[in-house]
């Protein structure tokens, strides 16, 4: 139930959160068709050592947030080493903007048996 | 209570006379113990010790994945936990030439954390402290803090080896620049520095070879192993008995492959499931406070000059 609480209250913020930027977006460019990192951010969860969804395809400049829902830390490092989050404790987040298409592959750095991609097009 | 398993061993023409001898799982502990003939037997932890014990000429004990810093179920205080390990070191009979610490002393590999370690260990009556790292101690600064207070004098991340009583104690590394896909890594530099340090070693010398992630393979699906272990262990086939100790699994898991015998320890933090038997490597959580400790443990081993024999104790915190 709590999780379920939760989960509304991060779509209502995602929702309000991307009114907001649409809004702000066309009154400076009005009829400007909305950019993908405009949109609010897609949501991977971490949760029993898996990444969830483990494939995650997005426009280019959109955004990730992954947020840590188990009892033990992990990271988010890209397999290239171009980006590494910080250790994510229970319930931490870590938000990345994707600016160029390409396929990103990625895994925690402590449990390195996980592994993810994102897909930028 | 006792399991008597026969062995068949190769006629490799190694001069050995004992090999690990004993495997069972009693819940409140066991004794490895290695005589000649090949026969393995076990007793369970508190009954009569054999003879090996008190001749030994080399005793040392093993403690594992201490992961200060943990605060969740099922361990909300694993400071305590780890002084109990303490404790029950500076209780045995006779104290430990050397303790060895097998990586993830920290949970979060910080400075408060590493600090939290060593005070702990200042209490711990052992002739010498020696420590390899685990992910965790590591993964957040590649090993900096760890280096700076726990790998003093050591190579690379912190591998190194020693001689203490006629046995040669070898260090190693796994954790370093994990790859995605799982497994530990050893390297091609750590690996040329093991050819070179067993080098000038006689194959009669017995070996402790200790490291976090175990170096066969648990589970590789949970990442449980050595990629590159294999290189290693073929370091190590010459040699007469060969003492594989590792943690990172947080249970005690043996098994004897030759000469080689590998075994696991318990973590002093919390209990993680069997391989496979769980949907995630994570800690066991539904935990009966009353039954925390009989999950958690420490290892001692004693190595008899005479017989070549090395007897393996696991012990739990109760």
């Amino acid at each position: 139930m709590k999780r379920l609480i939760c989960f509304a209250a991060v779509l209502m913020v995602a929702v309000l959160a991307g009114c907001a930027e649409r809004g702000a977006q066309s009154d400076a460019q009005p009829g400007a068709k909305p950019a993908g990192g405009n949109a609010a951010p897609v949501a991977v969860s971490i949760d029993n050592f898996t990444f969830k969804p483990d494939v995650v395809t997005i426009p280019a400049g959109g955004k990730i947030t992954w947020t840590n829902r188990d009892d033990v830390p992990h990271t988010i490092k890209s397999n290239d080493g171009s980006f590494t989050s910080a250790a994510l404790d229970t319930d931490q987040t870590y938000t990345r903007v994707f600016a160029a298409p390409g396929e990103y592959a990625y895994f925690c750095s402590i449990h390195p048996h996980m592994t993810a991609r994102v897909i930028v097009k | 209570m006792s399991d008597r398993i026969d062995r068949d061993i190769s006629n490799d023409g190694i001069d050995r006379r004992g090999f690990l001898k004993c495997m069972a799982w009693v819940g409140t502990g066991v004794v490895w113990s290695l005589s000649s003939g090949g026969v393995l037997t076990s007793r369970a932890f508190g009954e009569p010790a054999p003879a090996s014990e008190a001749q030994a000429t080399a005793s040392f004990v093993q403690i594992s994945d201490s992961h200060v810093g943990f605060a969740k179920e099922p361990n909300k205080d694993v400071i305590a936990t780890f002084n109990r390990a303490v404790e029950k070191i500076n209780a045995l009979p006779r104290q430990p030439d050397v303790l060895l610490h097998t990586g993830d002393l920290t949970h979060l590999a910080k400075a408060e954390e590493f600090d939290a370690v060593a005070q702990i260990l200042k209490g711990a009556k052992a002739g010498q402290n020696f420590f390899v790292p685990g992910e965790h101690d590591v993964f957040t600064d590649e090993g900096k803090l760890y280096l700076e207070r726990f790998g003093r004098g050591t190579r690379g991340l912190g591998w190194h080896s020693f001689d203490l009583r006629g046995v040669h104690f070898v260090g190693l590394v796994n954790v370093a620049n994990l790859q995605p896909g799982g497994l530990g890594t050893l390297g091609p530099e750590q690996l040329n520095w093991l050819k070179e340090d067993l080098r000038g070693v006689a194959s009669s010398t017995p070996l402790v070879v200790y490291a976090h992630v175990p170096l066969w393979m648990v589970y590789p699906k949970w990442g449980w192993g050595t990629a590159d272990s294999e290189a290693a262990l073929a370091l190590m086939r010459r040699f007469a008995a060969v003492t594989v100790l590792n943690g990172h699994i947080h249970q005690v898991l043996q098994k004897t492959e030759g000469n080689i015998t590998f075994h696991t320890a318990r973590s002093t933090a919390f209990p993680q499931p069997e391989p496979g038997k769980a949907e995630s490597p994570g800690p066991i959580k539904n935990v009966a406070a009353d039954r925390l400790r009989s999950m958690l443990g420490l290892t001692r081993v004693d190595y008899v000059e005479k017989d070549h024999m090395l007897a393996v104790v696991d012990s739990t915190l109760e």
